[in-house]
């Protein structure tokens, strides 16, 4: 096939050379035909547009070529238009109706002709013009046949640049052109439109165009493939110059001396430097991991080997590569990688975040995968069967009564939303936790299928947990939506708050937790708020903010005639609280001036704080409230008992008030090893001291480890901190969150579906030239114009195969590793 | 005593006779001159103004039904003819959400008693009419609304008046003369004048409306029906067993409302004479120009087809002088003598009452059979003038519901809605909530509002964004024409940017000529959404609300102006789109876009990890986690997400010592641990539309 195109190409001059008598032509902007034959130099291409008369088609047509005249300009080849209607007429001004014609004369050779409709833009009129140039540099293939032909021909002699574009003449097909016009000579250029081509080469996805380096020069041993690199930038003449270059520098270069000083080629094309640091001794083994990591990081970045012997830098001990960015102010990075996998993976993460976006890289990005944890979770468990029947479902006819009929719980979800069939298995756990020893209902309503019950008790968003009880209006749930944290709102709920306490007696057993001895565990303080029976208002503010805290805290009141013996015994004035922390066993009292029902609230939930909390999922955002750096400790298990005491003496002496100090259990609390990994990269020794500033800079510091954790240690440190003597270990990210990946922009394939439907109308308007029955006297017309709709219809038809190509998706990500 | 007892005698006629002047001198005319005053009047009771009815009752407010007939919905007490009803009655659908299942309700009103639901009054699919005029009396009976029977308003006029709402009152007087004074006129009459069309013989055409339904007046006979609607082909249903055969003349060809998408075409419940057409059982279809065309009548009292023009021409002469078509054109199809001739034509608008000064004018040549009104079924005309109903359907001939009642129950209530921001400062209904339940707001509704479904590309829900877009306000079914109005209709702001979620069916799917069956009409894959042909929600984010010209001047096949973003949820065979991959995983990626943020949902430990080692967080932990009301999930959970790679995992800790930020569980901003990629575009960034 390629054979026979190329001699009937052939015909063609020879036939276009006997009508070269007829020729009359002009030079750039407008000639008369005896000028311009006169202007035509030996050898030098010329591109003369005949025209006949303006109309809107050609005056586009001419727009597009003044402005191709430039890039032409760049490549040798002159631009001219011969205007038909002042001038006699001759064989190429043709007639009134293919008036749309352009021709590329090689001197006066005239070697192709064009009609216009092929070249609609400026990209089309430079790729249709270097193609015609260049059909020896440039080969034009359909089979595979033909390119392991071109492939065994040329091993041990040339390498081959093949590339694969959707149609001839778009603007990658002009960027492979003009790479070819460049490197045509060094380098053997390949092209097809062949889909089926490109599919029996690689996995890839087939919809962009492909360019694929193969090195065939180095193979000596015919039966031997050549190695074949595909160019994973986008098919653009710089981004092409860029990989060629980069595939003609050596693959490894092995330098001494400081790395911070070396220069290749590819930092001059913008690409990082890896150095894999070796020895002397393991010499060979580190040359051959070093080539590699340049087989694999080939096109996107230089490998160098590096030996620490030669080099009189002192490299840091457990550094085995080094990562030099082109950017010129950015530091030279000393990695430790475990593993060969990582030092792409290292290069490639960051090296995204500079690429431009890119269409052909969202095929890549796979933004139909599940990247929510609650959803992937919920519907990794669809089929797990939950005892659901240890809860009531409700429905439009039952939840009234059943509201009214008993204290109830009830849990307002919808089954597709994610986050409420995630709480559902902790409120059915809930209710397993209570099965049998609850006066509590547990309920739930579907609101997918109940959805009037479910506005009507105002819940629109999912899920929502409401307690209704006798006489009071339905309490929402605002908790933590987890089976602890639920089951305690249950549990605390089962009292009156505040709890009317009616003795000197059932006071003091209320504030030791005799009285509700069941109810400790669940709330570590009992708030017992002291009035004379006289300070109605100051009980009635109490009373709202107990009702307030109510299934959060225990609250209680006694407002007996005999009150005073607890205020003197607890030396308060009325009116007064008692806070009793049942784990310190310590009553804390506190007088209530002047206070309205939120600083009561405030007062009380303060007071819950510990001054050295055990930090956790659950408790975090209680302490984070409070706005100060968190000095945490980090222990393997329990904590470290002199710590502790340290800690809390100098907590005492209010030495730690611009901190909040806690501790955190990596045993209970695992999560904490991934906030050690991103502040330390790996695993520190433990225990260990932390600074987080999270609410001002986000800097975290971490206490010396070869100091010991002692009073004088830690607040000279603490001082040091917040002179801004000390630099952080680590500066949290600060970005915001932006989506993780992007959507699906049915906007712009509406309108690429629109284009293309104009753009196929353009092939339909090729006029098949008068001689086209003979092929040998208009060949290369013809066939850059079966071409061409063959292009398009190749667009068309992978664009509807994606109709139906689920099936084969998965296939395909499988593959994607290549 | 004495004196008392004297003056009855002659005072007791006294009072009496004063009692009748006064009669004579003030009352009557007081009820001429002195109108009753109500703030709504609602003209007519048919399923439209009750259903008015039923929400101006429910808001408190002063209004008054005025209907001619002793009962409500008396058009359903003659009409349909042979008394089947082809709006469904669909009482199974499997699925107990009430919303939902007024989708598959096209007979019921609204209302918020379950009682006054269709389904109790028939058993049928396609239910008797008769069964409809006792769910009409039995909805305004139960509801109590205010009804005036028996009472014709006879004339509409509009009086300036300053103090008016609108500038003007509309003076309603009724047969006895009585006038009523409304500050707000809708009207509800729907359709009540036969279409009639004028040509030489059609005095020999049966009207639809007076014709014999019994098909023994039919039988053997050659029958010849004018029309080609929904009440053509239940007329043909009814007799073309009986008859010789059927022809069927119309303008224009025959509409499937199955092809068409629209209810008022004709249904395959009523198709039976395409049947016989087409399998070759000498019924027949035929179109012409019914007003080119002339009957003339035999003196065997049979009835012949001949051109208006020859009719003209030989007027003053016998019937059986005039020319036929035949006698020059010997194959003429319909050269065949008829029995009978019977018009189907359908309805239009009854114009007569209202005085010019209501400037209420017929709609396009399209939709001639309706006024004319704006998209908020407000006429263009008179400020304060509604249209409801089956008039009001000028707005969506040919494409939604909005001429049926489960269509109008809808545009009712956004009527209503708009009325009570007018006129009472009660702002258009809506819910607010943090922006992470987006997506689930959306997902609920598009799945469940039957206002949205049957009004599809009438109505629209509308997601109001609120500054910095941590909050939104949720607003159901607003006429989406009037989209450039909608802070004045609905007395919402809209500076944030907007989101539109409405339901279409595939552009180029619906037409009288399409073939709805082609092998490749259904899209499985959500990349290819927005090729969906069957209804499907398609969502509209605009960064500023579109003006007036924008919206008028929409692309061709736009419901709405080009939005700044486009979002099509991919057409669903069982019409439930809560797959979460397939449906709600697309969704959010587009709304995450728009919004250029994270909406993902967590667990509390991955908001705890995020809290420790990032300077920011993403909004569900902001809104859930950092409130104390993270969600904390269960073991069987927590190890589905480890092994899924999206959670954090304890297990693999420290075996990769060096690649700190790239741990599986860190799916932080910018690291996109699952699928390396370049950063996104979000739709939000400024760069330039087409």
């Amino acid at each position: 096939m390629t054979s026979s195109r190329f001699s009937v190409f052939r015909a063609g001059i020879s036939f276009v050379m006997m009508c070269i008598f007829y020729t009359s032509a002009v030079d750039s902007p407008e000639l008369s035909p005896q000028t311009f034959f006169s202007t035509l130099q030996p050898g030098k291409a010329t591109l003369v547009y005949f025209c006949q008369a303006e109309s809107p088609r050609t005056s586009m047509f001419l727009e597009e070529l003044n402005e191709a005249a430039k890039p032409l300009q760049d490549y040798g080849i002159s631009v001219a238009k011969v205007n038909c209607v002042t001038e006699e007429t001759s064989k190429y001004c043709g007639s009134e109706k293919d008036l749309m014609k352009a021709y590329l004369f090689r001197g006066n050779i005239p070697l192709r002709e064009f009609p216009t409709d092929t070249l609609f833009d400026v990209d089309a009129i430079v790729a249709h013009v270097l193609f015609a140039l260049l059909f020896n540099e440039v080969k034009y293939i359909t089979t595979l046949g033909d390119l392991q032909n071109i492939e065994n021909a040329l091993k041990g002699k040339r390498n081959i640049a093949f590339s694969y574009v959707r149609a001839i003449g778009t603007p990658e097909h002009r960027a492979v052109m003009e790479a070819a016009f460049v490197y045509g000579t060094t380098y053997q250029f390949v092209l097809t439109t062949e889909i089926a081509l490109l599919q029996s080469i690689g996995p890839e996805d087939i919809e962009y165009p492909h360019l694929y380096f193969f090195y065939c020069k180095p193979v000596l041993d015919l039966t031997q493939p050549c190695r074949r690199i595909l160019m994973k930038e986008s098919l653009t003449t710089l981004n092409i110059h860029r990989f060629i270059k980069t595939m003609e520098a050596p693959l490894l270069t092995e330098v001494a001396g400081d790395p911070r000083q070396v220069s290749t080629v590819h930092l001059q094309l913008g690409l990082p430097l890896v150095f894999i640091v070796g020895q002397q001794a393991t010499y060979e083994a580190d040359r051959t991991t070093a080539e590699w990591v340049a087989w694999r990081l080939l096109g996107k970045a230089g490998v160098l080997l590096l030996l620490r012997d030669s080099s009189e830098v002192d490299i840091p001990q457990d550094t085995n590569v080094i990562v030099r960015r082109a950017e010129e102010d950015t530091q030279v990075e000393f990695l430790a990688l475990s593993h060969i996998d990582l030092i792409v993976f290292h290069l490639e993460s960051t090296m995204n975040i500079e690429e431009m976006v890119k269409y052909e890289d969202m095929e890549e990005l796979n933004i139909e995968i599940q990247d929510d944890e609650v959803e992937e979770t919920v519907y990794r468990d669809r089929k797990k069967q939950l005892p659901l029947e240890l809860t009531v479902e409700l429905t439009e006819e039952t939840f009234h009564a059943t509201v009214t009929a008993s204290d109830s719980i009830v849990l307002f979800y919808a089954g597709w939303q994610a986050v409420s069939m995630a709480f559902l298995q902790s409120y059915i756990d809930v209710a397993v936790k209570l099965k049998g020893t609850s006066t509590m209902l547990l309920a739930r309503v579907n609101c997918a299928d109940w959805s009037h019950v479910c506005t009507k008790q105002n819940v629109t968003e999912f899920p929502v947990v409401k307690m209704y009880k006798e006489g009071q209006n339905p309490v929402s749930y605002s908790g933590m939506l987890g089976t602890e944290d639920l089951l305690r709102f249950i549990q605390l709920n089962r009292i009156s708050c505040p709890v009317n306490i009616t003795s000197v007696q059932e006071a003091e057993e209320y504030l030791n937790g005799e009285l509700y001895k069941d109810l400790v565990s669940y709330s570590s303080m009992s708030v017992l708020g002291l009035f004379s029976p006289t300070m109605t208002r100051a009980k009635e503010e109490f009373t709202e903010a107990g009702s307030y805290l109510k299934g959060y805290v225990t609250t209680g009141i006694y407002s007996q005639e005999d009150v005073l013996r607890l205020s003197s015994k607890y030396t308060v004035t009325l009116p007064a609280l008692l806070l009793a922390r049942h784990k310190e066993g310590k009553i804390e009292s506190i007088p209530l001036v002047n206070v309205h029902v939120q600083d009561i609230v405030q007062i009380i939930t303060n007071a819950s704080l510990e001054t050295f909390p055990e930090i956790t999922v659950e408790n975090l955002p209680t302490y984070l409230r409070l706005q100060k750096p968190l000095l945490i400790l980090f222990s393997d298990g329990g904590i470290d008992l002199q710590h502790e005491k340290t800690i809390l003496r100098l907590a005492k002496k209010k030495y730690l008030d611009s901190v909040t100090p806690c501790w955190l259990n990596l045993k209970k609390t695992p999560v904490g090893r991934g906030v050690l990994q991103a502040y330390f990269g790996t695993l520190p020794p433990l225990p260990l001291l932390v600074v987080v500033n999270l609410h001002s800079g986000g800097r975290v510091f971490a206490f010396p480890s070869d100091q010991a954790v002692t009073k004088q240690n830690l607040l000279l440190w603490l001082k040091k901190l917040e002179a801004g003597l000390e630099s952080p270990i680590k500066v949290l990210p600060a970005q915001e969150w932006k989506p993780p990946l992007p959507a699906y922009d049915f906007l712009s394939m509406m309108d690429a579906a629109a284009s293309e439907h104009l753009a196929q109308k353009v092939p339909e308007c090729i006029k098949e030239t008068d001689m086209h029955e003979s092929d040998k006297e208009q060949p290369d017309d013809k066939s850059a114009t079966t071409e061409e709709s063959i292009g398009t219809l190749k667009m068309k038809h992978s664009s509807r195969s994606s109709w139906f190509e689920e099936t084969k998706k998965p296939l395909r990500h499988d593959n994607q590793e290549l | 005593m004495g004196l008392s007892a004297a003056a009855p005698p002659w005072g007791a006629p006294g009072l009496l006779l004063t009692i009748a002047l006064h009669l004579a001198i003030y009352l009557h005319p007081a009820q001429a001159w002195a109108p009753v005053h109500r703030d709504y009047c609602v003209l007519g009771a048919g399923p439209a103004g009750l259903q008015m009815a039923y929400f101006l009752q429910r808001a408190g407010r002063d209004y008054m039904v005025f209907e001619r007939a002793p009962v409500p919905g008396s058009f359903f007490t003659r009409y349909p003819r042979h008394r089947k009803l082809i709006s469904i009655n669909k009482r199974y659908t499997g699925k107990a959400n009430a919303e939902f299942n007024l989708r598959h309700d096209w007979n019921s009103l609204l209302s918020h008693d379950p009682r006054l639901l269709f389904r109790h009054y028939s058993d049928a699919y396609y239910p008797d009419a008769s069964d409809m005029v006792r769910y009409l009396s039995d909805f305004a009976e139960r509801l109590g609304l205010h009804v005036l029977y028996n009472t014709t308003v006879a004339h509409v006029t509009v009086n300036k008046d300053r103090g008016a709402w609108n500038g003007h009152y509309f003076i309603l007087t009724d047969h006895r003369g009585q006038a009523y004074q409304c500050s707000v006129l809708l009207v509800a009459t729907g359709l009540s004048v036969p279409n009639r069309v004028d040509f030489p013989g059609s005095e020999y055409v049966d009207g639809y409306e007076s014709m014999s339904v019994d098909p023994k007046d039919f039988e053997g006979q050659n029958v010849l029906i004018l029309g080609r609607g929904n009440s053509a082909f239940e007329t043909a249903e009814n007799i073309f067993g009986v008859t010789n055969f059927i022809h069927m003349l119309s303008r224009s060809r025959v509409r499937l409302s199955w092809a068409t998408h629209y209810v008022g075409d004709l249904r395959a419940i009523n198709n039976g004479l395409l049947d016989t057409y087409q399998l070759k059982s000498l019924d027949g279809l035929l179109e012409s120009d019914l007003t080119d065309l002339a009957i003339v009548k035999d003196h065997k009292g049979k009835f012949h087809i001949t051109l208006k023009l020859f009719v003209e021409e030989f007027f003053n002469q016998s019937s059986e002088a005039i020319p036929l078509p035949q006698d020059n054109n010997d194959n003429f199809a319909m050269r065949v003598a008829y029995d009978r001739v019977i018009r189907c034509l359908g309805w239009k608008f009854d114009f007569s009452i209202f005085s010019k000064s209501l400037r209420l004018s017929s709609g396009s040549e399209l939709s001639e059979k309706y006024p004319l009104v704006r998209a908020s079924y407000e006429s263009k005309g008179s400020r304060g003038l509604f249209i409801l109903g089956t008039a009001s359907h000028s707005v969506d001939y040919r494409k939604s519901a909005g001429g049926f009642i489960h269509g109008f129950r809808y545009t009712v209530r956004a009527v209503h809605r708009l009325l009570e921001q007018r006129h009472h400062s009660v702002a258009w209904p809506s819910t607010e909530h943090p922006i992470t339940h987006l997506a689930s707001a959306i997902i609920r509704r598009i799945n469940e509002a039957s206002g949205l479904y049957q009004m599809f590309s009438v109505l629209a829900d509308v997601v109001l964004l609120k500054e910095n877009a941590t909050t939104f306000e949720y607003l159901e079914e607003f006429p989406m024409q009037m989209l450039a109005q909608l802070e004045t209709i609905t007395g919402r702001r809209a500076r944030h940017g907007l989101f539109v979620i409405n339901m279409e069916y595939g552009r180029n799917y619906s037409g009288p000529d399409k073939d709805v069956f082609f092998s490749d009409r259904s899209v499985g894959h959500m990349e290819d959404a927005w090729l969906s042909n069957f209804l499907h929600p398609v969502i509209y984010y605009y960064r500023h609300l579109p003006t007036e010209q924008e919206v008028r001047f929409r692309p061709a096949g736009w419901p709405l102006p080009r939005p700044s973003a486009l979002h099509h949820v991919v057409e669903d065979f069982l019409t439930d789109w809560t797959a979460p991959v397939g449906h709600i995983l697309p969704l959010r990626r587009f709304l995450e876009n728009c919004l250029d943020t994270d909406l993902r949902s967590f667990y509390a430990e991955s908001c705890f990890l995020f809290a420790l080692t990032h300077q920011k967080l993403p909004p569900f932990c902001q809104q859930g986690y950092l409130r104390t009301q993270g969600l904390v999930g269960t073991e069987s959970l927590r190890q589905h997400g480890v092994e899924s790679g999206l959670l954090w995992d304890s297990a693999t800790m420290g075996q990769h010592q060096g690649a700190s930020d790239q741990q599986p569980g860190d799916h932080g901003p910018g690291g996109h641990s699952l699928a390396p990629g370049p950063p996104v575009s979000p739709f939000n960034s400024n760069k330039e539309e087409l």
